[in-house]
């Protein structure tokens, strides 16, 4: 006899057990074939099914049955190829015929881990609820007490350092005629240190973001400098970057980042001597914000010729990074031998710092990395940011929110006196909700010297459909719908480089007009209001007390 | 808006002079308080040059602790001058207003400047917590030649309460500031001018980089870097910072509270310097409206206005006397057989530097170096 699971298909899951529901409407659908041959996952399937009439004429009931088939878009319940609501069929329907939504009852979770692999995905953490970013606002205004500034009419100077600034007391300055010189006698050693704009873009490695992206990216934030003199810098990311941009002279825009794998270092070694400038800094990446303890990971899938190429591996397979560098064991003696050995490789002409996951002990770290006068910076990554790949696990449950443990770290700094020697960088969930300019502005005043974004920059400038209710999310499989986080040439070729970098340089002229608009009220345009921590408050007071703020409701 | 009066003179003045001024740009302070400090001093104080003065308010209570615990450290009472008081309707008198001159405790009468210098502070900071909470004792300054004065009320009437116009007390240098209350409660230690180790300086304005400037100073590991109930405060300490900490000479105070830009520092001979400068102070990077006026130790007086000259503020007279003025008002009031077309606004890049004994006018340009000179 059959099983009754056959019959009752109780073997398979629910369309409702789904975080996405495709809704197909029959009436509109003109059977082109574009959203089945465009969906990434393979959600849906082009289906021919038999319907059965019956009908009737006359005043007496006769029934009559007819069977006809009919070709319909249908929905899998198979979990691997699970609808990630990303809305590509819903783009390239010509008839607005289909669309998915949101099933808030979904139970994708607890079926996501077929053959004992748990759930892994790219995206960010999935918690749409806002940040505490989006909760603190700017309440100090000075319109009445004093004249406020005028932020389309006067100068404002939105810059930072990033690099170890020297105490004002170990300046090796002497007076000579009522004029400063500088002691040239001296033989201390002066970090080198560079003026930037203070939002930056974070670590995207190539291999992560396809060519395009990475181009576009690369292409945006050199026009900002050249054409707009904006100084904005971007992270490589691990793993590497093309010789010929190592070579030129734009690699002063760009901060190289050496991780736990040392992919591509091989090449930027081998490139140093024949570099004609030197590059923004190097971050030395020692965890994730998205996916604390976890390293890197580029699955075989996106390992293609060009990933290869930079990076020196062979093509098409997993490159995972160890969770840690290998060769540390305490960070007394191997962070600061890394610190050193990286400066000592362009003769400490270039600022080199860690950059760790937001965690409770980062004033551990911090407080180390003070007492070393290599360390430039220190790049603190919270919960909040995203990743190409990780397990959802770590993605959704581990890691520290950035807003109290920046502010921590600052007001540790600020008790012994050094928070404009050592530079905090913010990153992790900054313009979650949109909100990049107040975000950024918020950090400041909580005590960074500048903030690095990544989510924010791919939906703005490359339309990335990623959210916190898990759409796409699929970065880690080579899959982009927008052709932002794949090495598949027919994939990438959908984004267009130069659209890319034009929205970039938007991105940023727009944010420098709302930075005016935040800092010209509150009075602020000489300088960063690094640490103005009386400039914002929280619309919680335990957030208040925690962040050393006040609350307003 | 807080109006400001210095004066400079060759001769000694009386501060009625700085009252009668801050009278003519009466619209601009509301009363809500005065303070005075008076630098190089004239009459009785002449020949006690040497002696550190106590300036300061006392309670009947306060008085006696005041008394038993500078005792205690061997600080003796050569003289002490107390204002005569006449009641001013509408101006609460408190028991006690004084300068008091002291002789140094014995062990200390050898000892360096310096030694004596931290001595003076750390008396004052403690006087000063030790009266706090209940205002038992509210101490200003601590300091060889410096009287410094303030109270709530209408600077008119309190120069008549202090009895100021028939009173012999005089200086050389005198800096006066009729409140405008924007600090919310009025408290004797947000009035202005502020001092500190032979600096002085008061301003109208708003300091809206307060907040991390006072966490850098009170971070320097220096024991006068406290108070702050005025946002103003910390341009007197970074003034000290500046000059008297770090050593630099006056006209860098204005290339550390309105720092260039990395394009325009490129022109200044000193640029290496001076982009250091920049660097590393950048906490101590003022904004908002603000202008500053102030004086070191050597008598030297001058006056800056913010990077973007949001707020009035003008230098004028004649050799030998000159007023540094909020309102050209004022100056008119102090001096006024001068030669007006002579009177300096200074811009956004000035530092008006008056020398000692009002003998020169000169302007420090953060770009062009010295430029206009009076004298
Ligand atoms: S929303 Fe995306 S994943 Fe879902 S069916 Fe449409 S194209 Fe496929
Ligand atoms: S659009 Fe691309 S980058 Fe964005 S979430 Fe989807 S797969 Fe990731």
């Amino acid at each position: 006899m059959e099983p009754a699971s056959r019959l009752d298909h109780n073997y398979e899951l629910t369309i409702k057990d789904f975080p996405y529901i495709v809704r197909w409407r029959d009436d509109r659908c003109k059977r082109c074939g574009r959203c089945t041959a465009v969906c990434p996952m393979l959600s849906i399937e082009p289906a021919v099914v038999v319907k059965r009439s019956v009908s009737s004429e006359g005043p007496v009931p006769q029934p009559r049955v007819s069977r006809s088939t009919a070709t319909v878009v249908r929905q899998t319940s198979d979990i691997s190829r699970y609808c990630t609501g990303c809305g590509t069929c819903t783009l390239v329907c010509p008839n607005d015929a289909i669309e998915p939504e949101y099933n808030p009852q979904h139970k994708f979770i607890f079926h996501k881990n077929r053959g004992g692999h748990p759930y892994r995905r790219g995206g960010r953490r999935n918690d749409p609820e806002p940040g505490t970013l989006d909760r603190l606002k700017f309440t100090r205004i000075s319109m009445l007490t004093d004249p406020a500034l005028d932020a389309g009419r006067h100068e404002f100077r939105i810059r930072t350092y990033l690099g170890r600034i020297l105490p004002p007391d170990e300046l090796p300055l002497k007076v000579v005629d009522g004029r400063l010189e500088v002691d040239r006698t001296s033989a201390d050693f002066i970090p080198p240190v560079r003026e930037i704009y203070p939002v930056m873009i974070g670590s995207m490695s190539i291999g992560a973001l396809s060519p395009t992206m990475w181009e576009g990216l690369a292409m945006g934030i050199t026009y900002l400098n050249e054409v707009e003199g904006m100084p904005v810098v971007m992270c490589s990311g691990e793993g590497g970057m093309p010789a010929r941009l190592l070579k030129s002279r734009f690699i002063k825009y760009f901060i190289l980042q050496i991780a736990s794998g040392y992919f591509g270092w091989d090449e930027i070694v081998r490139a140093i001597p024949h570099m004609v400038e030197d590059p923004c800094a190097i971050e030395i990446k020692y965890g994730q914000g998205a996916k604390p303890g976890d390293g890197g990971l580029l699955m075989a899938h996106k390992v293609l010729r060009l990933i290869a190429e930079i990076r020196g591996v062979p093509m098409g397979v997993d490159l995972p990074s160890p969770p840690t560098h290998q060769t540390k064991y305490s960070i007394e003696e191997s962070v600061a031998k890394m610190i050193q050995s990286m400066s000592m490789a362009w003769g400490f002409r270039v600022p080199v710092y860690p950059k760790i996951s937001g965690s409770r002990t980062a004033r551990a770290v911090l407080n180390n990395l003070v007492r070393n006068p290599y360390a430039a910076a220190l790049s603190i990554d919270g919960e909040d940011g995203g990743t190409g790949a990780a397990y959802n696990v770590s993605m959704d449950k581990m890691g520290h929110p950035i807003a109290s443990n920046l502010r921590e770290c600052y007001l540790d700094l600020v008790k012994q006196g050094k928070q404009n020697e050592l530079p905090l960088i913010a990153a992790g969930g900054v313009g979650k909700k949109g909100n990049l300019a107040a975000n950024s502005a918020a950090l400041f005043m909580l005590g960074a010297s500048a903030v690095s974004i990544g989510k924010y920059i791919m939906q703005a400038a490359a339309g990335c459909l990623g959210d916190e209710y898990n759409r796409c999310n699929i970065c880690n499989i080579g899959k982009c719908p927008r052709g932002i986080t794949t090495q598949d040439p027919r994939l990438y070729r959908r984004l267009d480089p130069d659209n890319v970098a034009e929205r970039v340089v938007e991105v940023f002229k727009a944010l420098d007009v709302e930075l005016k608009k935040i800092f010209a009220p509150m009075g602020r345009s000489t300088e960063l209001p690094i640490g103005m921590s009386d400039g914002i408050s929280a619309d919680d007071p335990a957030v208040a007390e925690r962040l050393e703020i006040s609350y307003a409701c | 808006m807080c109006r400001l009066s210095a004066i400079t003179s060759s001769e000694y003045i009386s501060p009625m002079e700085n009252i009668l001024a801050l009278e003519t740009m009466k619209e601009g302070h509301d009363g809500s308080g005065m303070g005075l400090i008076l630098k190089d001093l004239g009459g009785e104080f002449e020949e006690l040059k040497d002696y550190p003065i106590l300036s300061g308010i006392c309670s009947k209570d306060g008085l006696h602790a005041l008394d038993s615990y500078m005792d205690g450290l061997g600080f003796q009472l050569k003289y002490t001058w107390t204002p005569k008081i006449k009641p001013v309707k509408g101006i609460e008198r408190r028991d006690y207003y004084f300068a008091r001159v002291y002789e140094y405790p014995d062990e200390y009468r050898e000892k360096d400047t310096e030694e004596k210098e931290s001595l003076l502070l750390s008396t004052r900071i403690a006087l000063r917590r030790m009266g706090e909470a209940d205002e038992s004792i509210i101490v200003f300054s601590f300091y060889p030649d410096i009287i410094t004065l303030k109270e709530v009320g209408d600077p008119l009437q309190l120069g008549e309460f202090f009895g100021l116009d028939n009173s012999t007390l005089k200086a050389r240098i005198i800096l006066a500031q009729g409140r405008q209350n924007t600090n919310y409660a009025i408290n004797l230690y947000a009035c202005h001018p502020f001092f500190i180790q032979g600096y002085g300086s008061m301003t109208n304005g708003e300091n809206t980089a307060f907040v991390p400037i006072r966490e850098f100073l009170m971070s320097r590991g220096f024991p006068g870097y406290m108070g702050y109930n005025s946002d103003s405060e910390v341009f007197t300490h970074i003034l000290h910072y500046t000059c008297r900490r770090l050593g630099y000479p006056m006209t860098y105070y204005k290339d550390v509270i309105t720092p260039l830009k990395a394009s325009e520092i490129e022109t200044r001979p000193d640029s290496e310097a001076v982009n250091f400068l920049r660097i590393s102070l950048r906490p101590l990077c003022i904004d908002g409206p603000n202008c500053v006026i102030g004086f070191t130790p050597d008598g030297t007086c001058f006056m800056v206005q913010d990077s973007k000259k949001l707020r009035p503020g003008v230098v004028g007279g004649v050799k030998g006397k000159y007023a540094l003025m909020s309102e050209e008002c004022g100056l008119d009031k102090a001096i006024p057989d001068r030669e007006r077309s002579n009177d300096i606004f200074p811009m956004k890049y000035d530092m008006v530097v008056v020398s000692p004994g009002a003998e020169e006018v000169k302007v420090w340009n953060q770009l062009q170096g010295w430029t206009t000179t009076m004298s």
